[in-house]
């Protein structure tokens, strides 16, 4: 019997037909999710109809915008009665809110310094180069001081000699005693940067002089000084916090309370307080007529608040990892360092990563409370020009502006810890 | 407000005795700049333009001062301070003068160890409504909420004013200027209080500036003016005599158009004195002849300054009222140079 000839047998497959239309489609969709029951449809209208009213209240003020003014006077004559907003002030001012009073020929310097900083960044973040590079990221700090303040280009190389310095007295003296050495080491580069560093680079600029024209700290501000004090803090914060987190769970009871006291201490203050501290309190503390830049008092103080943060991060992810990880690392013969880098600071800086970036954002958003101590971030700035006449009486227009650069830094910063967290995901693949 | 006393009166209480010996104009000289403290930016007073060039009463007082003791009008490093401070700037010696809309008061003169060197502004504290409020007296505001600037004396003026006056107030406690003019063009108080000056030039950057008006009640005196450190003579009489060279130079009509050519010599003996033809009243200061010529030339004379920066030409728009001349019904009084 052949089969085939069966013509109860059905001989192609049945095409798979669309679903109905109530169970797919936009319909279906807003069904589910926007008109599921009263309380959602209550919700939904609710939420449309505030978006509608802002939108209505938003899109004529936008939709006039008027660039090219000169004035806030020019911009109302042009709108003539019209809402709209008055962005001449940004095509005007733009670049004071990004370099403050930074000379205006000199701009490059700082630009290139932020290129760089990039550069010094990729091995860091992206592993694209071989480890080797980290070194010459090492040299970029001194490279962009150098580039934003100018001086002497000995200067720099003098700082960075210090810690050749150290190492040269830790290798020498390290043979009889570990700690002799790193006294030694951290005492002899504490002498060279007070009493040799300056005379180093004075020496050796009046016989091969590189130098370009110095620009004070004064002149620097807007997103130039929060960048500055941001990076920097961002940078520094990360190492002191592991080490103070390493020294709260240590068992020496001396480095123990210490990290304890530092911890709680600069936790236990208000950033605003600290940075009084370091405008109004240290001018006093210190000999008069001592030149010590105001911007480097800041930088030091934002980094030590953002430390004792850092650390408490950090021991919550050392606190998260299992004994057993510990327990692991002591029997493999591990001595305390080597346990600590090879095995378990990998895994509790994994874990913190979110903590971690959520610590840099907030302090670089911190940054813009230094305009309380007279410097001029940008948002002191803003202030500053609605002080000229001619923009006397603007104010949304420069805040969203400076919003929006705030917005494109922290979401940056955002979007790279959640790359991260996928790149160092290894366990649950 | 206190927390800021506190502090600069340890300060002066560290420092006198170091500074009252150091000499500021020897410093400032060796220095080759001056050190001024500002506001960060006040209408008129001092506000930095695109090219970050100051402009500004304040700024300009400041520059007479670098053009009289450092023969350069442009040898000022300004320092933007802020309410909380500008005292302790000024006591650490971070700056030589501040020239920032202080007002001359028994505490700051006397607790805080400075020395004002005269009035370079008469103001006092006023109240602002919208029309529509329909008030036309200070005195009509009771019950109303009141935008204020925190931090300064004007709250405690308002608090005084009201408590005399038997009525009720609803403070909108605000921190910074422009918040206070957004505050009260959304609707957020009904009254704004400051200093006339300072609404007349808010008044004058609203869209619709006829709909405001300034209430007749001054409710309190600010003589606004530079000071200096207390306990260095020489430096004060520097910025007293540098402010009263730009007075008298306007009462004795020298311009920086003409302070050129009134330096050869003319048949007013005052004239003669001020610009170093007679006398030598340069030379008691410590300073050069020509002092006082640069300062009128750098800046010109008190009215000049006061005409490009907030005078009726200006959009600020101010008059001239108790700032004027006292020979014109002002307040102004320049010390005779003899």
């Amino acid at each position: 019997m052949n089969l085939h000839n069966v013509s109860w047998v059905r001989q192609e497959m049945v095409l798979a037909s669309a679903r109905p239309v109530s169970q797919h489609g936009p319909l279906e969709w807003m069904r589910k999710n926007l008109f599921d029951g009263w309380l959602s449809t209550l919700l939904t209208v609710a939420s449309l109809s505030a978006i509608a009213w802002l939108a209505t209240a938003i899109a004529p003020w936008l939709g006039n915008s008027i660039w090219k003014a000169k004035s806030l006077t020019e911009c109302r004559q042009l709108l003539d009665g019209a809402p709209g907003a008055c962005w001449g002030v940004i095509r005007d001012r733009w670049p004071q809110l990004l370099f403050g009073f930074y000379p205006a020929d000199l701009y490059w310097r700082p630009v290139l310094a932020f290129a760089l900083l990039f550069a010094a960044l990729a091995p860091v973040l992206f592993r694209v180069l071989p480890s080797r590079a980290l070194w010459t990221s090492a040299a970029y700090p001194g490279l962009a001081c150098w580039l934003i303040w100018g001086g002497s280009f000995w200067f720099p190389v003098a700082v960075y000699l210090g810690f050749a310095v150290a190492a040269a007295l830790f290798t020498s003296t390290a043979r009889i005693s570990q700690g002799l050495g790193v006294s030694a080491a951290i005492l002899g580069a504490a002498l060279w940067w007070i009493y040799a560093a300056q005379p180093f680079s004075t020496g050796v600029n009046s016989i091969i002089p590189i130098a370009v024209e110095a620009v004070p700290s004064r002149e620097i501000g807007g997103f130039l000084l929060s960048i500055i004090i941001g990076v920097t803090g961002i940078a520094m914060s990360l190492p002191l916090g592991i080490l103070l987190a390493l020294g709260r769970r240590s068992s020496l009871p001396l480095i123990q309370m210490l990290s304890v006291v530092f911890i709680e201490f600069i936790r236990g203050v208000p950033l605003i307080t600290l940075l009084f501290t370091a405008s109004l309190l240290l001018n006093y503390f210190l000999p008069p007529g001592t030149n010590f830049d105001l911007v480097l008092r800041v930088v030091i103080m934002v980094t030590l608040f953002a430390s004792a943060y850092m650390a408490e991060v950090i021991r919550g992810g050392l606190a998260g990892l299992p004994r057993g990880q510990y327990e692991a690392a002591e029997a493999l013969g591990l001595d305390y360092w080597k346990a600590q880098r090879l095995i378990i600071l990998p895994q509790a800086l994994k874990i913190s990563i979110p903590g971690i970036v959520n610590t840099f954002i907030g302090l670089f958003k911190d940054t813009t409370l230094v305009m309380f101590i007279g410097l001029l971030d940008p948002i002191a700035l803003a202030a500053a020009i609605r002080a000229n006449t001619e923009w006397q009486g603007i104010y949304w227009e420069i805040f969203i502006f400076i919003a929006a650069v705030f917005f494109i830094f922290c979401f940056g910063m955002s979007r790279y810890s959640m790359y991260l967290e996928r790149r160092l995901k290894t366990d649950h693949r | 407000m206190k927390m800021t006393i506190a502090f600069a009166t340890i300060a002066a209480a560290t420092l006198t005795a170091g500074i009252a010996s150091a000499g500021t104009m020897a410093d400032v000289q060796a220095r080759g700049k001056l050190n001024c403290g500002v506001t960060g930016g006040q209408a008129g007073f001092s506000a930095p333009d695109a090219s970050g060039a100051w402009h500004g009463m304040d700024v300009d007082y400041c520059r007479a001062v670098a053009a009289a003791v450092l023969k350069d009008p442009n040898a000022v490093t300004f320092v933007p301070t802020t309410g909380q401070t500008r005292f302790t700037a000024l006591a650490s010696a971070e700056i030589d003068i501040l020239s920032r809309t202080t007002t001359w008061t028994f505490s700051r003169d006397v607790d805080l160890k400075f020395t004002f060197a005269g009035v370079n502004y008469y103001d006092g504290q006023a109240f602002m409504v919208p029309k529509s409020l329909g008030a036309k007296s200070a005195k009509d505001l009771n019950g109303a909420t009141v935008c204020i600037q925190t931090g300064t004396t004007t709250e405690l003026n308002l608090a005084e004013y009201f408590r005399k006056n038997n009525m009720k107030y609803d403070p909108v406690p605000v921190e910074n200027n422009g918040d206070v003019q957004q505050k009260y063009l959304a609707g957020a108080c009904d009254v704004i209080t400051s200093d006339g000056s300072d609404l007349a030039s808010t008044r004058s950057s609203f869209k619709d500036p006829q709909d405001h008006i300034i209430l007749p009640e001054v409710i309190s005196k600010e003589p606004l003016g530079p000071l200096v450190r207390q306990g260095d003579d020489q430096w004060a009489d520097v910025a007293r005599w540098t402010l009263n060279a730009l007075l008298a130079a306007e009462e004795l009509g020298i311009t920086s158009e003409n302070v050129e050519k009134l330096s050869a010599g003319t048949d007013n003996p005052e004239v003669n004195r001020l610009l170093g033809k007679e006398d030598k009243l340069g030379e008691m200061l410590g300073l050069d002849p020509a002092w006082a010529k640069r300062a009128i030339a750098s800046v010109g004379n008190y009215g000049e300054i006061f005409a490009r920066n907030v005078g009726d030409k200006t959009p600020i728009g101010l008059a001239r009222g108790q700032n004027a001349l006292w020979t014109q019904g002002g307040l102004m009084y320049p010390l005779p140079f003899r």
